[in-house]
């Protein structure tokens, strides 16, 4: 206690007069900070004035909604347990054909998309430039012009999830390939290796576990976009799922849901090993 | 310059080890291409895919593209752009509703997840059931795709951008609140601890010591967040929740074919403004972050 009490006091003044700024509040900043905050909140508040929300619906919808919730409860799959796992097996296969298949599409033109593969500007900006048209356009969108090309059904899914992820890994396979090592490269070079086992012993064992890990958590996440392809008519599980909102039958609808839930939760678990798996094998560290 | 090499005998041990290592690597890599070219087999039987449709019908996609591109005259849509866009006027407005729903929601996002990601961080909250609760709920939030909400806002709140917006928010709250509360559990804690010890609220620790460590982070993950909103919020009307979608779906469903490629090419403008906007904002805040 007495030493407590001996301490020396810290000179509150001196530390004022030391750092100034710490004491003063930053008005400047401040107002910038308040302005930015109001535009935000007034564009906010106009959004709502532009969209002509129904307020009278607000309090019903709310009460509606809290009624669903209740006749959600106990979720029941209403003797269709068959086909839901079926339609569920079906999204599992969607995401994964579908990863694969943009994957392999992605890969020769994620290399030209490289700056050091290709250096020239005016040949390596188009491609780029072509996967983010291409990432632009949501997966559900892809489903709709894949359906009018090969029809309703499971196989439109695949194409349009290949399209979609094309455009993302097809970016991601260039910067993957952009941050490898030159020197390891060099190193296969200098030791007499040709030019295919440059890229063998090289390039390849940097840039793959990578990619692999990349891939595997799209699959991951497509599972998820998958899920609800079938709502325009793509195949899956979602097709059931809009349908049951659609009729109100609300206990098959949280019952898919739940099945989603579990689902999602499974393929998470499985990849977020495997990955670790993948990443691991790789001994020496960057 | 002499290389050691070791006498035979010794040699030969070690290149039996390395062999050995190499086949076992070589057989495990072998397994798991047996198993994936098994599961691709499996899925390819489960997701009905048939590669006689598929190569009777590639041609069709291209001729898709090339129909995209040509006006009802028979001429190509870039000859006379006052045709092609001819509801440009229209289109316009619903794709700035899209972009507004997707701001709305975001914002709205944002501010749930802040306020619930300090009771998601075991670092600043004190009850491990708090934590595990919040993380369930967000994860519930994240997991459930924002189009299934949307479908279900649509028949309590009727067709319109707020059952979209609602659902934009909800898979924000999930989405941004994980990402916000993964910060927050690694942040420097001397600062909070200081605080505590000097007698702070829980709202001042956070006020004083969480947020100016978090903040940065926290709006480079909303704007990157409201990107992925915009580019989501394209297709919510597929379900009459809003926006562009439900023009852009009457018109592939109708074979309206100039029509389609004239949204399309609206849709990846904006995304593609939007996109570069954020980026560019993001590197001025991680910038100011940095000075």
């Amino acid at each position: 206690m007495t030493a407590l009490a001996n301490a020396p006091r810290i000179d509150v003044e001196a530390l004022k007069t030391r750092h100034p700024s710490a004491f003063q509040a930053n008005w400047r900043a401040r107002v910038v900070a308040g302005a930015v905050i109001a535009a935000m909140l007034a564009l906010f508040v106009g959004a709502f004035v532009y969209f002509d929300v129904p307020w009278g619906r607000l309090l019903p919808g709310l009460a509606q909604l809290a009624w669903f919730v209740r006749e959600m409860i106990p979720p029941d799959p209403g003797g269709h347990l068959v086909t839901y796992v079926n339609g569920l097996g079906e999204t599992l296969a969607i995401s994964l054909l579908g990863t694969l298949l943009g994957a392999l599409f992605a890969l020769p033109l994620g290399v030209l998309a490289a700056r050091n593969v290709i250096p020239a500007a005016w040949l390596r900006l188009p491609v780029k430039r072509f996967f983010d048209a291409v990432r632009g356009v949501d997966t559900l969108i892809w489903a709709l012009i894949w359906i009018n090309v090969v029809g309703l059904g499971p196989f439109a899914g695949v194409l349009a999830i290949a399209t979609s992820d094309f455009g993302a890994l097809g970016k991601l396979f260039a910067e993957i390939i952009e941050s490898a090592d030159r020197r390891e490269v060099e190193g296969v070079r200098a030791s007499g290796g040709r030019r295919l086992a440059e890229v063998r012993f090289g390039l390849l064992p940097q840039v793959a576990p990578v990619m692999a890990g990349q891939v595997l958590y799209f699959i991951e996440s497509n599972t998820r976009s998958a899920t609800i392809i079938g709502v325009v008519g793509a195949g899956g599980i979602g097709l059931f799922l809009a349908e049951q909102i659609r009729v109100l039958e609300w206990r098959q609808v949280s019952f898919i849901i739940l099945l989603i839930l579990i689902t999602v939760a499974a393929i998470d678990f499985v990849s977020s090993h495997l990955r670790a798996a993948i990443a691991g094998r790789r001994s020496t560290p960057r | 310059m002499s290389v050691v090499r070791l006498p035979d005998r010794q040699l030969a041990v070690v290149l039996a080890a390395y062999r050995g290592a190499a086949r076992a690597k070589r057989l495990q890599f072998f397994v798991a291409a047996a198993v994936l070219v098994a599961l691709i087999g499996l899925s390819a039987v489960q997701a009905e895919v048939d590669p006689k449709t598929f190569f009777a019908e590639i041609g069709g996609f291209f001729s898709y593209f090339d129909r995209l591109m040509t006006l009802d005259t028979g001429a190509r849509v870039w000859t006379d752009p006052a045709s092609w866009f001819w509801s440009l006027k229209r289109s316009l407005r619903l794709i700035g509703e899209t972009v507004l729903m997707a701001y709305v929601g975001t914002l709205t996002g944002a501010t749930l997840a802040f306020c619930l990601n300090f009771l998601g961080s075991p670092n600043l909250t004190g009850g491990a059931a708090t934590v595990f609760l919040t993380r369930r709920f967000l994860e519930f939030c994240r997991t459930v795709p924002d189009i299934v909400f949307a479908s279900i806002f649509v028949v309590a709140f009727g067709l319109g951008p707020l059952a979209g917006v609602l659902a934009i928010a909800i898979h924000s709250v999930g989405a941004l609140g994980k990402q916000f509360f993964e910060t927050t559990e690694n942040i420097d804690m001397r600062p909070v601890e200081g605080l505590r010890a000097a007698g702070a609220s829980w709202i001042e620790t956070i006020r004083f010591a969480a947020l100016p460590q978090v903040l940065a982070s926290f709006t480079s993950f909303t704007l990157l967040r409201f990107e992925i909103n915009v580019r989501g919020a394209t297709v919510l009307g597929f379900v009459g929740a809003g926006g562009i979608g439900l023009d852009l779906m009457e018109a592939i469903r109708k074979f309206y074919y100039s029509d389609v490629s004239a949204i399309l090419v609206l849709i990846i403008a904006a995304v593609m403004a939007i996109d570069i906007s954020t980026q560019y904002l993001r590197r001025a805040l991680i910038g100011e972050a940095r000075s």
